[in-house]
C-alpha cells in the first residue's frame, strides 16, 4: 500500500509543514466543531436538567407519555446506522468502492462503499420518519412545547392521575422535550443530507480510494458524535 | 455634587466603605507603579541616534516577583471580604431578631407590607402602602423581596444595601440604619420602560416615630 | 529538495484564470479579502454604535430637551425630538449588542484572525477557505437581521444587551413584539459564524504552520488570537442554546424562564454569563496579542518573558470559565457559591497583572519609536491597567454590593473595552493597514486623533467612577427623578459634551482610514522594520501570500539582537550562516499508516 512520491496520501497533513496534530485538516476540523456542538447540547442538556430537578412537583413517569418501546428500536436502528457507518469506513479502507460483490464460499455477498453508506443513510432517515410519525402522535394527543393542551387526550388522564403524567411539569415537560429531541432530529437531519450529498457527488462516481477518503472519516465522526448525543437523550429524557 | 460615597447610614457601610478604601489605597499604589513607570521609560527610553536597545528575553526571578505580590494580595483581599460577604448575605446572617417587611416589588412599583401592631407578618393586621419603607433606627430590619413579575433590585446606597427580586423566588435581605432621616429606594435593575421612575422614599425614624406612625396606620390612616 | 506531489489543499491553484469582480472582492476565498471585508463591515457597525451611544448622552446630559435632528426619529422613539424612555432602553441595549457583537468581536477575530494568522505562520490561507467565507457571509447577514430590529413593530429589542429574562421573554412586559425576537435570531446567526471562523482559526495554526514555526516560535499575537478561537468555539453555541430557549418563550409557549410555568428567571442570567465571561476575554485576549507585536517592534527589544505571556493567555482563558457568577453576585444566586466566585475572580487578576509588567518590562531599556501604533499600544497597557483594577472593586463581594449595576460597572467595562480593545485596534489598524492595501494611513493625522481622542476619552469614562459611588444605577432614562443624583446632572452634562467631542475626533481615524485607501504613502516591504513572516511579502500581500512555504529560523521578537548585526531587527525567515533548516522541510511524506 506505500505508493513513493505518485500519489499523494491525503489521510496524512501534506509536508513541508510544521508537524501539527498529525491529523487531517478535515478531521480536525471537525473535532473541534463537534467539541462546539458538545456545548451545546450541554446547555440545553443542563437547562433540563437544572429545572426538572428544580421543581418541588413530580415530573412525568416514564413512559406515562412517551413511547418508551418504540423510541428504543428507534435507538437501536440509529445505533446500526452508526456500526454500519464503521463499515463503510472499514470499506473505503479497504478499497472497496463498489456495492456489494460475491465472495466465493460464502452465502451473503461482500458489502463495499456504497452499499454500506446506503443503509446509513436509510437508517439514518427512518430514524427521522420514525421520530416525526413519534411528534405527530404527541401532539395529538396533546402534548405541545407549553404542556398539555386543554381538552387533549393527556389533559384527562393527568386530572386522573397527576402525579404519574407529571400535570404539573407539564409545561417545562414539553418544552424540554421538545427542544432537545427536535435540536438532535436537526442535527441528524443534517447528517443524513451530508451523507446523501456525499453519496451522489463522491461515492457513486467512486472518487474515494484508500489514499483519500476523507470525507466518510469526517462524516463517520459527525455521525457517531449524534449517535452518542441520542444515547444520552433517550437515557434522560425516555428512560429515567 | 458628590465626589465620594454617599452618607454611611448603615452597620454595613464601615465594613464596606473600609473595604472600598483599602482596595482603593491597594490599586492605587499599583496604578502609580504603572503609569509612572509607563511615562518614565517613554521619556527616558525614547529612541534616540546611536542607542541601541538592550537585549534580553526577560527574568525569571522578576516574574516570580510579579506574579507572587499580586497573587498574595489578591488572596488576602478576598479573606477579608468573604469575612464580611458571610456576615452581610450569608445563610445565617439575617439577625434573629431581625424586624419583617414584605417588600412585594412590579412594574413600577414597591409594594411595601408591614407587620402592623402585633409585628407579626402574616397576620391580619397587615398593611400595605406604595413606595414608602419605614424603619427603626439601629434596628436590624430584614426585607423579604418578590417580585410580581421581572427582576427588579431592591438598592439603597447610603445603606450599602442591594438585592435582586426575582420572580419565582423570596430573597430575604437585612440591614441596621443607624441614622435617621429620609433617603431613596432606587431599582437597579432594568425592568422595563419605567425603569427609571421606581423610585421610593425610605423614612428611618427613632423607636418612638416608629410606633406613633404605625399606630397612626392601624388606625386607618395611610400617609 | 524532494517536493511531494501534493495538492496545497484548495490554496491557489484553481484560482489562475482571472476571476470576476463578485468572485475576487464579494465571495472571496481569501483570508485577506475576508478580513478585510469584516474590517469594513465592523467599522461601519462601530460607527452605528457610537451615534447611538451619542443619543443615550444626549438624554442624560440633557433630560427632556429635544434632540438635534431628533425630529426626523418616529413618534414611538421621540416626542417632539425628545427621546422617549421605551427608545431609551433601546439605545443602551442595541448600544450595547452592536458593540460586543458587531463591532469588537469582529474586529479583533474576524479581521485579524483573518488576515494574520496564515500570514504570520507561513501559509497560503487557511485550512477551509470556503468555510471562511460562509463565516463572514453568516456575520453580515446577522448583522442585517440585527439592524433590522429597529424597523419591526414596536422597535428593537430593550431588555440591556444582556437580556435578562423573564423581561426579554414576555413582550406583554417589555412591549417589543418583535425586537427581542430579532435579536435572538440575529445571535444564533451570529453565533454560528463564530463557530465556523473560529474552527478554521484553530486547525490553521495547529496543522499548517511553516517549518520551523514551533508553538513557541508563535508571535503573541497568533496565540491570542489561536487561544480566543477556543474559548469562541466553546462559548458561543452556550449563548446560541440561551438564545433559542428564549426565542421559544417568547414564540411557542415554552417557558423555560417563567417561574410561573415552573421555569427559573436565574437560569437565564447562568447560561448568558457561562458565555458572557469566556466573551469578555474574547474581547480583550486578541488586543493584548497584538499590542505585545507592535511594543516589541516600537521597543526595539523582545518581549518580555514571552513564555510567561503564553502561559497568562493561557491561564486567563481557563480561568475565565470558572468566574461567571461575579455577575450575579446579588442575583440571589447562593451566597456560598458567590463566595467561590470571588475567589476566582480575584484569581483572574494576577494572569493580567503578569502581562502589563511584562509590557513594562518590554519598554525597559528599550529604544521606544513612538509611531501612531506604538502610542495607541502604550496607551492600551495604561487605559487597561485602570479598567483592570476598577474590576478588583466589584471582585470583592460586599463592595460590589454597593457599586452592581451602577456607572462603576460602566466605568470599568468602557475601560477595558474601548480604553483597552479599541485603542488596541487604532494601534492595529495602522500597523498592518500597509500589508492589506498596499499604503500607508497618515502619521500625522493618526498622531492628532491619538492624543485628542486619549483627552477625551477619559473625560468622558473616568468621572463615571464617581457618578457609581454615589450609587447611580444603569440604564436609567432619566436620573434626576432621584433625589440623590439630582446633584450629579453637571457631572452628567461634562461627561456629554466630552462623548460628543470624542465622537466628533473619531471622524480623523474614519477620515485617515478612507483617504489613505487612494492617497496614502506607498507602503514598502517592511514599513516599521518588523520580525514576522507578513513583512516579507509585497504590500499589498499577493493571492495565495507564498508559492512555498518559509522556513522560520527564530522567534518574532529578536530585536536588537547580536546576530542582526547593525540592524536591530531579524526577522524569522532570514537564515543566518549559523541556522540550519528546520526539520519538516526537507522530511519526506510520511508512510501512510492505516
Amino acid at each position: 500500500m506505500t505508493h513513493a512520491t505518485a500519489t499523494a496520501n491525503m489521510m496524512h497533513p501534506p509536508a513541508p509543514a510544521e508537524p501539527g496534530s498529525g491529523v487531517y485538516s478535515n478531521k480536525l476540523g471537525m473535532w473541534i466543531f463537534l467539541a462546539s456542538d458538545v456545548m451545546f447540547f450541554t446547555a440545553l442538556i443542563g437547562s433540563y436538567i437544572i429545572l426538572r430537578f428544580g421543581m418541588s412537583e413530580p415530573w412525568a413517569a416514564p413512559g406515562a407519555v412517551l413511547n418508551v418501546p418504540l423510541t428504543g428500536i428507534n435507538t437501536f436502528l440509529l445505533i446500526c446506522s452508526s456500526v454500519s457507518m464503521v463499515k463503510a469506513y472499514a470499506a473505503i479502507v479497504d478499497g472497496k468502492k463498489y456495492f456489494l460483490r460475491p465472495v466465493p464460499g460464502r452465502l451473503l455477498r461482500d458489502g463495499g462503499l456504497k452499499f454500506w453508506m446506503l443503509v446509513t443513510i436509510i437508517c439514518g432517515a427512518m430514524f427521522v420518519g420514525v421520530q416525526v410519525v413519534e411528534y405527530f402522535k404527541l401532539v395529538q394527543h396533546g402534548l405541545t412545547p407549553a404542556g398539555f393542551r386543554e381538552g387533549s387526550h393527556f389533559a384527562e388522564v393527568a386530572l386522573a392521575d397527576p402525579a404519574k403524567y407529571g400535570a404539573a411539569t407539564a409545561g417545562l415537560f414539553g418544552s424540554t422535550f421538545f427542544t432537545m429531541t427536535g435540536f438532535h432530529g436537526f442535527h441528524v437531519t443534517c447528517g443524513v443530507v451530508s451523507m446523501l450529498y456525499l453519496y451522489f457527488t463522491k461515492v457513486l462516481p467512486e472518487k474515494y480510494s484508500p489514499q483519500d477518503y476523507r470525507g466518510i472519516e469526517t462524516i463517520g465522526l459527525y455521525w457517531h458524535f449524534v449517535d452518542l448525543v441520542w444515547i444520552i437523550l433517550f437515557t434522560i429524557v425516555y428512560l429515567i | 455634587m458628590h465626589w465620594w460615597l454617599p452618607t454611611a447610614a448603615s452597620t454595613f457601610a464601615g465594613p464596606i466603605d473600609g473595604l472600598f478604601l483599602a482596595i482603593l489605597i491597594i490599586t492605587g499604589i499599583a496604578l502609580v507603579i504603572v503609569e509612572v513607570g509607563l511615562v518614565w521609560f517613554s521619556v527616558k527610553y525614547r529612541a534616540r541616534p546611536g542607542r541601541k536597545a538592550f537585549y534580553t528575553h526577560g527574568s525569571t526571578r522578576a516574574e516570580v516577583i510579579w506574579t507572587a505580590i499580586p497573587a498574595v494580595t489578591v488572596v488576602a483581599l478576598g479573606l477579608v471580604s468573604n469575612h464580611y460577604w458571610v456576615q452581610i448575605k450569608g445563610r445565617n446572617s439575617v439577625p434573629p431578631n431581625a424586624y419583617a417587611i414584605g417588600v412585594h416589588v412590579k412594574q413600577f412599583e414597591w409594594q411595601i407590607t408591614y407587620p402592623g401592631p402585633d409585628g407579626q407578618l402574616g397576620t391580619g393586621d397587615d398593611f400595605t402602602l406604595r413606595n414608602q419603607l419605614h424603619v427603626t433606627v439601629n434596628q436590624p430590619t430584614v426585607v423579604r423581596l418578590t417580585s410580581e413579575d421581572v427582576i427588579h433590585s431592591f438598592y439603597i446606597p447610603q445603606f450599602r444595601i442591594k438585592q435582586d427580586a426575582v420572580p419565582g423566588l423570596t430573597i430575604n435581605a437585612w440591614f441596621q440604619a443607624t441614622k435617621t432621616g429620609e433617603y431613596e429606594i432606587g431599582c437597579a435593575e432594568l425592568c422595563g420602560m419605567g425603569h427609571y421612575k421606581m423610585r421610593a422614599r425610605v423614612f428611618v425614624h427613632t423607636p418612638e416615630e416608629f410606633n406613633a406612625w404605625m399606630a397612626q396606620q392601624a388606625a386607618g390612616g395611610s400617609e | 529538495m524532494t517536493s511531494v506531489a501534493h495538492a496545497k489543499p484548495g490554496a491557489h491553484d484553481a484560482h489562475h484564470a482571472p476571476m470576476s469582480f463578485w468572485r475576487k472582492y464579494i465571495f472571496s476565498t481569501d483570508h485577506k479579502i475576508i478580513g478585510i471585508q469584516f474590517l469594513f463591515v465592523s467599522l461601519f457597525f462601530l460607527l452605528l454604535g457610537g451615534l447611538l451611544a451619542m443619543q443615550i448622552r444626549w438624554q442624560l446630559g440633557f433630560p427632556g430637551k429635544p434632540m438635534p435632528g431628533g425630529g426626523i426619529l418616529p413618534e414611538a422613539m421621540t416626542s417632539g425630538g425628545v427621546i422617549l424612555p421605551e427608545y431609551y432602553i433601546q439605545l443602551v441595549t442595541m448600544h450595547g449588542t452592536f458593540m460586543v457583537f458587531f463591532a469588537i468581536m469582529p474586529l479583533l477575530m474576524g479581521v485579524y484572525a483573518n488576515f494574520l494568522i496564515p500570514l504570520k505562520i507561513g501559509t497560503h490561507d487557511m485550512a477551509f477557505p470556503r468555510l471562511n467565507m460562509w463565516s463572514f457571509w453568516l456575520a453580515f447577514t446577522a448583522g442585517l437581521i440585527m439592524v433590522a430590529g429597529f424597523f419591526v413593530p414596536d422597535g428593537a429589542a430593550r431588555a440591556g444587551w444582556t437580556m435578562y429574562a423573564p423581561l426579554s421573554a414576555r413582550p406583554d412586559l417589555s412591549g417589543a413584539t418583535y425586537g427581542q425576537l430579532v435579536w435572538c435570531v440575529s445571535i444564533v446567526v451570529l453565533g454560528l459564524s463564530s463557530v465556523l471562523g473560529s474552527v478554521n482559526y484553530i486547525t490553521t495554526v495547529i496543522n499548517h504552520r511553516a517549518p520551523g514555526m514551533t508553538w513557541f516560535r508563535l508571535p503573541l499575537s497568533v496565540w491570542a488570537i489561536f487561544i480566543t478561537a477556543i474559548l469562541a468555539v466553546l462559548a458561543l453555541p452556550v449563548l446560541q442554546g440561551a438564545a433559542i430557549l428564549l426565542l421559544f418563550d417568547q414564540t411557542i409557549g415554552t417557558h423555560f424562564f417563567d417561574p410561573i410555568a415552573g421555569g427559573q428567571a436565574l437560569l437565564w442570567q447562568h447560561l448568558f454569563w457561562f458565555f458572557g465571561h469566556p466573551e469578555v476575554y474574547i474581547l480583550i485576549l486578541p488586543a493584548m496579542g497584538m499590542v505585545s507585536d507592535i511594543i516589541a517592534n516600537g521597543s526595539r527589544k523582545p518581549i518580555f518573558g514571552y513564555h510567561s505571556m503564553v502561559f497568562a493567555i493561557v491561564g486567563i482563558a481557563f480561568l475565565g470559565w470558572i468566574v461567571w457568577g461575579h455577575h450575579m453576585f446579588m442575583s440571589g444566586m447562593n451566597p456560598t457559591l458567590g463566595s467561590t466566585f470571588m475567589v476566582s475572580t480575584l484569581l483572574i487578576s494576577v494572569p493580567s497583572a503578569i502581562k502589563v509588567f511584562n509590557w513594562l518590562g518590554t519598554m525597559w531599556r528599550g529604544n521606544l519609536k513612538f509611531t501612531v501604533p506604538m502610542l495607541n499600544a502604550v496607551a492600551f497597557v495604561s487605559m487597561f491597567t485602570i479598567g483592570g483594577l476598577s474590576g478588583v472593586f466589584m471582585a470583592a463581594t460586599p463592595v460590589d454590593m454597593h457599586i452592581h449595576d451602577t456607572y462603576f460597572i460602566v466605568a470599568h467595562l468602557h475601560y477595558v473595552l474601548f480604553g483597552g480593545s479599541l485603542f488596541a485596534l487604532f494601534a492595529a489598524i495602522p500597523y498592518w493597514y500597509p500589508k492589506m492595501f498596499g499604503r500607508m494611513m497618515s502619521e500625522a493625522i493618526g498622531k492628532w486623533h491619538f492624543w485628542l481622542t486619549f483627552i477625551t476619552y477619559n473625560l468622558v469614562f473616568f468621572p463615571m467612577h464617581i457618578l457609581g459611588m454615589n450609587g447611580e444605577m444603569r440604564r436609567l432614562y432619566d436620573p434626576t427623578q432621584y433625589e440623590f443624583l439630582k446633584p450629579q446632572q453637571p457631572l452628567r452634562e461634562f461627561i456629554t459634551i466630552a462623548a460628543f467631542s470624542l465622537f466628533a475626533v473619531q471622524i480623523l481615524f474614519f477620515f485617515n482610514f478612507l483617504w489613505s485607501l487612494k492617497r496614502g504613502k506607498k507602503a514598502e516591504l517592511n514599513p516599521w522594520q518588523d520580525n514576522g513572516l507578513e513583512w516579507s511579502l509585497p504590500s499589498p500581500a499577493p493571492h495565495g501570500n507564498w508559492d512555498r512555504p518559509p522556513n522560520v529560523y527564530r522567534g518574532p521578537y529578536e530585536f536588537s539582537a547580536p546576530e542582526a548585526g547593525n540592524a536591530d531587527f531579524l526577522p524569522q525567515h532570514v537564515k543566518l550562516p549559523t541556522d540550519r533548516d528546520p526539520a519538516a522541510a526537507t522530511a519526506p511524506a510520511p508512510a501512510p499508516a492505516h
